[in-house]
């Protein structure tokens, strides 16, 4: 179930002009050429309009691709670099280890979304730069996860027999560690995802994130959606019920992945 | 013990450090910025004024030197001047510490007193569905951004109840229902995705220790049922779920930047989300510093806290 909702999030996002009904960013004017303006659903427009007559439904549909795009994005960057950080630390161990353990643990001593405001606002608002910040916030954690299963995978006799082979320390990891250092960083990526879409939202929501007119999600519910709360509440709703519903289906997909690839922690 | 805290100490105190030459190293990358908004926006501002500005904010300086002024001032307390109100920033966050104190005492206390009831029972009654429901409502609290429950709770309060929080704060021990009327439904929803993840690592925990042998030796012995989970079971799960607590208290904390925000109430987070929207960065230092020595010091916390759960710990 959980599959088939992030499949049909990357169905929407690479189809939003098909499906979108209309343009997102286009003032739609009633008979008199004024902008339908905050109107609640209709037919003609299922969740409604914003203060300047677009339409929400379009406007949330493409706002899947930004947050998509981030989250793919970042998540890929931050546990690439988690990743290579984590097999430094926990094969070579030793002052690399020491140096490494230092910044993550300078990374996670301050709140993802502190470093990711304060990053932001001296790099400002970029679609590039949300993704730079939010890989930033995963980078550590991906980190403490592939060191923890390297230090693991070390003390197996299959490494033991690699090395006694005379495989250069490049060699084992690549070939024998890093295999297995595989199942996790899936699981935690898949979590990491809905995270990426909730940090990204955070900070559009907050003003600090992809600059408008662009449609984003977490944009739609902190300027025309929180601004208009008590007249038009659709427009806080909607955007709402798409971050939640997506990040629900990547931590249940994050759940059951994990269920897979580790058949002891099933009912955990 | 005493070796493994002052470790822990001096680690704290690293970290500390490198979180300071991290932030201070930041918020210089663009310095120009943090001059241009003390001029005035309308005209143009000479370089003759740019240059008197920079001097006037010690920016003129070499990197190392204002590090060092500043490193130095605050281990005395001293953060610097807002560049936006002029104020001293340690002032500016001492009048708001008390608030943010208070909201993240609450969502942990919520949080706790929703998680483990949960997470226990849970547990205990595997696969039933009490459990389903339980692990239903620990996902949907992962799911739900802390930033929209607050803007829907807050619409539906006032639309419906005409309630919006008062202004003002009021320490628990000055005005208790004040405080409580004032923060406790932004604790609740700032606790939602700590008593979420604190229930899912209970539940996880406590299914291991209730399949371990001195379990079944308590069982074998004729020991209640209650008395095996209260007694056996519970004290040696909690090592884990300790531990996520101390992970979670940074989730904990970020959340406070953004319902105090949505709340209106004047803590530490929203004095940060002010600092970054008029790039204050003497204030965003601060307040960041402030961030992380928190983070420190629970983490500390929680590292001893071990040896009270598990006492073999302390011999180590």
């Amino acid at each position: 179930m959980s599959a088939l909702i992030v499949l049909a999030l990357v169905l929407v996002a690479i189809l939003a002009p098909v499906l979108a009904p209309r343009d997102p960013y286009a003032f739609n004017l009633n008979e008199r050429g004024l902008p339908i303006r905050m109107q609640a659903p209709s037919v003609a427009f299922p969740l409604g309009t914003d203060p300047l007559g677009r339409d929400v439904l379009s406007r949330i549909v493409y706002g899947s691709r930004v947050s998509l795009i981030v989250g793919f994005a970042s998540v890929v960057i931050g546990t690439l670099l988690g990743t290579v950080l984590g097999l430094v630390s926990g094969y070579w161990e030793g002052r690399p280890d020491s140096v490494i353990q230092r910044a993550v643990d300078t990374a996670m001593s301050v709140p993802g979304i502190v470093l990711a405001l304060a990053v932001m606002s001296v790099l400002g608002q970029s679609l590039v730069n949300i993704i730079l910040v939010i890989a930033l916030v995963i980078a550590p954690g991906a980190s403490r996860v592939v060191r923890g299963t390297v230090l693991a995978v070390k003390q197996e006799t299959f490494v033991d027999a690699a090395q006694a082979l005379g495989a250069s320390p490049g060699r084992v990891v690549a070939r024998h560690v890093l295999p297995n250092v595989f199942a996790p960083i899936l699981v935690i990526a898949t979590v990491w995802l809905g995270n990426a879409i909730v940090i990204e939202a955070a900070l559009s929501f907050l003003g600090l994130g992809t600059p408008p007119p662009t449609p984003t999600w977490g944009g739609m519910l902190g300027g025309e959606g929180r601004r208009n709360l008590e007249t038009a509440p659709h427009l806080a709703i909607f955007p709402g019920v798409a971050i939640s519903v997506v990040v629900l289906a990547f931590n249940m997909l994050g759940d059951a992945l994990r269920d897979l690839l580790d058949p002891r922690l099933r009912n955990r | 013990m005493r070796t493994y805290v002052t470790r822990r100490l001096l680690q704290g105190a690293l970290v500390l450090w490198l979180v300071s030459l991290l932030i201070f190293s930041l918020v210089r990358i663009l310095p120009g910025d943090a001059v241009i908004m003390q001029l005035d926006q309308a005209a143009a501002p000479t370089p003759e004024v740019l240059a008197r500005a920079r001097q006037e904010l010690g920016l003129d300086r070499s990197f190392l030197d204002q590090y060092r002024t500043w490193i130095a001032g605050a281990v005395r307390g001293d953060l610097g001047r807002s560049l936006i109100t002029r104020r001293p920033v340690t002032q500016e966050l001492l009048k708001r510490i008390n608030l943010t104190a208070h909201l993240a005492v609450m969502s942990l206390t919520i949080a706790l007193l929703i998680a483990l009831p949960v997470g226990v029972f849970s547990a205990v009654r595997q696969d039933t569905t009490g459990d389903y429901v339980g692990r239903l409502l620990a996902i949907l609290g992962l799911s739900i951004p802390d930033f929209w429950l607050a803007t829907v709770v807050i619409t539906f309060l006032a639309i419906w109840f005409r309630w919006i929080p008062p202004v003002g704060f009021a320490p628990l021990w000055v005005d208790p229902a004040r405080c409580l009327s004032q923060l406790t439904i932004p604790a609740v929803i700032i606790g939602v995705r700590l008593a979420a993840v604190s229930m899912r690592m209970t539940r996880s925990s406590l299914l291991e220790v209730l399949r371990q042998d001195y379990i079944r030796t308590a069982r074998a012995k004729g020991a209640r049922e209650g008395a095996v989970i209260v007694r056996h079971a519970v004290k040696n799960a909690c090592i884990p779920v300790v531990t996520i607590i101390g992970q979670q208290f940074s989730v904990l904390l970020g959340g406070t930047v953004i319902v105090e925000f949505i709340f209106l109430q004047p803590g530490v987070g929203s004095l940060m989300l002010d600092a970054v929207l008029l790039r204050d960065y003497t204030l965003i230092q601060g307040a960041v510093l402030f961030f992380a020595t928190v983070i420190v010091v629970i983490n500390l916390l929680v590292d001893v806290s071990y040896a009270w759960f598990d006492p073999r710990l302390r011999y180590r």
